[in-house]
């Protein structure tokens, strides 16, 4: 009996993961082979070959092998992962995903918007069945996938795109919106009237930069933002009010934006609508 | 008495916030985009056609009344303004999708039919034109798919307590959905393939 329905909810639960959508894997690196079909030395210069290329271009090129994308299309899942890993610069949206399917025998050329121009369907659909497709025919996989990322290079090469930004220029958006600032500011403004009225200036001053420090430093976790707002507010509400204060705390906007960073690979915030071509072997 | 006054707009704008005033214009902007995303997709479809047909009559012409089909579709489809205010008329907004639908399935059956034509399927320039209408379906479904999740934030919003109110207030009703019938993944059978290994064989 009891037998009997551990095995029924171990059925059930076979199903419900057979039914699951394959998830996105993390992007740690350029080239993502879960299937382990590449050697070492290849991913290696992949990998490299790529980075040269986004640091020259901007472009960012990834490469991901799976063993299968099932119960998805193909055409699904370069999206989600494309969504997901956001390749390209935001704003440009020229990132480059290759996907390969390796037991459904599919392979997809997903490109981003930015790229669309130059690295049409048709293009792709020409580097899937002429580049790529016969060495995978033949169970060449690396080499496959080496002619294929050659050529990709090759024709994103092609557009003229924006120069690659420097680091800190990549994630310059705001955490804030610019009415959000406003309206903090208003909303300081007026604390800061109240107080004043109650405490006196200094005291005031005092009070709303305390405030403002516990604030930023529960908000990013980083002390020396919390130090900076907190002397910013301070001296922007112990001045005479409007004038003074504007130019306080919207730089103190810019501080804050400045915190993040991190090593590794990581996609610029760029989309696709699904653009590229798919194909089979 | 400035302060007051100050604290007293401040306290509305933030009420207004709290009611969902800010996520109604954004889910509404959002829809906007995205519904001009599906429009322009179906627009490159249309463009693709008249090229397409033509490369089709060179080798099969003896098709005529799938080339008719397709042809027709998209004669009706190019009757229907696409105006981004479509989204807020439901009737119109099921004759746009029931158009694009037909030419849709038009477009098939003259895909099914090039397969009889090996010619045809290995000329370089309709290799071209299959892989860019391909790419153009593709883009459909994404773009459908973006609008269909953009419709669902925003009439959720429309819908629920409190924002319902601050939607009511200033006029902002549900969006229409793209049917489900209209969905090709779903109605798509699943494919069976022989030529793959069995993961299980690994």
């Amino acid at each position: 009996m009891l037998r009997a329905l551990l095995s029924a909810a171990l059925a059930g639960l076979l199903a419900c993961t057979a039914a699951a959508q394959v998830a996105v894997p993390q992007l740690k690196s350029r080239v993502t082979d879960m299937t382990r079909t590449l050697p070492a030395q290849s991913v290696m210069q992949l990998e490299q070959r790529l980075a040269a290329f986004e640091r020259e271009k901007g472009t960012q090129v990834a490469v991901l092998l799976v063993p299968t994308v099932r119960p998805d299309s193909i055409e699904q899942y370069a999206v989600r992962v494309f969504e997901q890993w956001r390749l390209g610069r935001k704003g440009v949206d020229d990132g480059v995903l290759l996907v390969v399917a390796k037991n459904d025998r599919e392979l997809r050329i997903e490109v981003g918007y930015g790229l669309e121009g130059v690295l049409t369907d048709a293009t792709s659909n020409r580097i899937i069945n002429d580049d790529i497709v016969p060495h995978f025919k033949r169970g060449e996989f690396a080499a496959g996938v080496e002619a294929g990322v050659v050529r990709i290079l090759k024709v994103a090469g092609g557009e003229p795109l924006p120069p690659p930004a420097t680091r800190s220029q990549r994630n310059s958006s705001l955490p804030f919106a610019p009415e959000w600032l406003i309206a903090i500011f208003v909303f300081l403004q007026v604390i800061n009237q109240v107080l004043r009225t109650m405490l006196g200036r200094v005291l005031a001053a005092s009070v709303l930069a305390a405030l403002t420090g516990g604030v930023v430093w529960v908000i990013f976790h980083s002390v020396l933002a919390a130090v900076i707002g907190s002397v910013v507010v301070f001296v922007a509400s112990i001045g005479d009010g409007t004038r003074g204060g504007r130019g306080g705390w919207s730089s103190g906007g810019g501080a804050w934006s400045s915190g993040s960073g991190g090593g590794g690979f990581s996609g610029g915030g760029g989309r696709s609508g699904g653009g590229g071509a798919s194909g089979r072997w | 008495m400035k302060i007051i006054k100050l604290l007293i707009i401040f306290i509305f704008l933030s009420a207004l916030g709290g009611c969902g005033y800010n996520t109604l214009q954004t889910t509404d902007e959002q829809i906007k985009a995205n519904w001009a995303e599906v429009v322009n997709q179906y627009q490159r479809r249309a463009d693709l056609i008249p090229n397409l047909v033509e490369t089709v009559k060179g080798f099969a012409g003896q098709e005529r009344d799938v080339l008719l089909g397709v042809t027709n579709a998209r004669a009706k489809v190019g009757a229907i303004q696409a105006t981004p205010e479509l989204v807020n008329d439901p009737q119109a907004f099921a004759r746009f999708s029931q158009a694009q639908g037909e030419l849709t399935s038009a477009l098939s059956r003259l895909l099914v039919v090039v397969e009889k034509y090996p010619e045809l399927k290995s000329d370089a320039n309709f290799r071209d034109l299959q892989a860019q209408l391909e790419g153009t379906e593709n883009r459909i479904a994404v773009a459908r798919n973006r609008y269909i999740q953009a419709v669902r934030e925003y009439n959720v919003v429309v819908r629920s307590f409190p924002s319902n109110l601050t939607a009511m207030l200033f006029g902002y009703k549900e969006k229409p959905q793209f049917a489900v019938e209209n969905e090709k993944e779903i109605s798509k059978p699943p494919k069976v393939d022989f030529g793959t290994p069995a993961p299980a064989a690994k």
